[in-house]
């Protein structure tokens, strides 16, 4: 078993659910009604809960325990894609990305539910519901708002095409791809992006949304490196404030 | 520029005299009844409402609301506009007398318990709607 690999792909996973439910929880008390506020933070409550999941591998593996890691690094150290540290906007961006990440969720853990990594198949397979309750949400508004009035159509597809590039940027690859495809780890992220773009092309057509054109993809790179926008030091440093007060602290 | 604790408050930078649109009806979305089921076989439970403007979505909301906080088996919606009911004002037609208690069905209460013993024992289950 190559641990440099397995801690590689676990970190980035972490970390894009860490992050994307930070992000999603900023929205609690201020949805759009009360029924999607609730549902939106516990969605956002899950992605925390599934990060710790994958923190705890981690720290089986030998890193620092999962607060320390989640709460005491800065932005540099991070390794998700630069999607989920993009500020919320408005809510059909929110939205957008919540549909575009979370299909990519559930299939990358659908693959993972047969890795050869146990400890990993058994966290995928545990989480299967979660994942499917949050794509058949996210499925629900992008059909309707993208197919319901002139105005949800546009600010949907703007959202789209403002969200595209970055998307994109979540399948950057890592350099363990080969080990861990020959190690039956996982296949890799050339075909996760594959099955993603399957399984988001019948929903945006069904909501009446574009992709936009392949001679404009430009997918953003760098986070998985530690290369972010500046939007994310801020948000480590919101979501950690209370920890640092005294990190030794019991909760 | 409203001042709050809440950096997610700070941020948008609202100004004191924001005014406040008061609703109108037309603003809120309609209302549906979620029932919902804890095991198979279980009749569904009326739990409460939520708003939602197609049924899609108040499954949606039903489901995180009233199912995924707890056990569950099955959700139903229905909207409430779909619900008909008696008047208070009739109440009165519901109104038995003591002498008449044969014809309550109390009985059924005991059933989880028969038809517990009767799966334990290998005898057929009953079902609870007969």
């Amino acid at each position: 078993m190559n641990t440099e690999a397995i801690k590689e792909l676990l970190y980035k996973m972490a970390d894009d659910l860490l992050i994307i439910g930070h992000r999603n929880s900023e929205w609690t008390g201020l949805g759009p009604i009360l029924e999607e506020d609730i549902a939106f933070s516990s969605m956002a409550q899950d992605k925390i809960g599934q990060s710790l999941a994958l923190f705890q591998l981690l720290h089986a593996l030998g890193e620092q325990e999962p607060d320390t890691v989640a709460f005491m690094r800065n932005a540099k150290q991070f390794h998700n894609a630069h999607f989920l540290e993009l500020p919320n906007g408005d809510y059909d961006f929110s939205l957008m990305r919540h549909f575009l990440f979370d299909t990519a969720d559930q299939l990358r853990f659908e693959m993972l539910a047969h890795s050869s990594y146990e400890p990993l198949a058994k966290v995928a397979r545990k989480i299967k519901g979660e994942l499917k309750y949050h794509v058949f949400h996210g499925n629900t508004f992008i059909t309707k708002l993208g197919a319901a009035t002139e105005e949800s159509h546009a600010r949907m597809q703007s959202a789209l095409n403002e969200a595209w590039n970055y998307a994109l940027g979540m399948f950057e690859e890592g350099p363990f791809e080969k080990e861990l495809n020959e190690a039956g780890t996982f296949e890799g992220e050339e075909v996760l992006k594959k099955r993603w773009q399957e399984a988001i092309s019948p929903i945006l057509i069904k909501a009446t949304l574009i992709i936009p054109h392949q001679n404009t993809w430009e997918p953003k790179l760098g986070g998985r490196k530690g290369y972010h926008t500046e939007h994310l030091q801020p948000l480590v440093e919101e979501m950690s404030e209370v920890f640092r007060v005294d990190p030794s602290a019991e909760w | 520029m409203i001042k709050s604790l809440d950096p997610r408050i700070a941020r948008e930078q609202i100004s004191e005299d924001n005014t406040i649109e008061p609703l109108t009806p037309m603003d809120n979305w309609e209302t549906y009844e979620v029932f919902h089921q804890k095991k198979r076989g279980d009749q569904h439970m009326h739990v409460g409402i939520v708003h939602a403007p197609n049924p899609e979505m108040a499954m949606i909301f039903g489901m995180d609301q009233y199912g995924r906080r707890g056990i569950t088996a099955n959700i139903w919606v229905v909207k409430t506009s779909n619900v008909f009911c008696t008047e208070y004002e009739d109440q009165d037609m519901f109104a038995t007398i003591p002498e008449k208690q044969y014809r309550e069905a109390g009985g059924y209460k005991v059933m989880d318990k028969i038809n517990k013993y009767k799966k334990a024992n290998g005898t057929m289950v009953v079902r609870k709607e007969a």
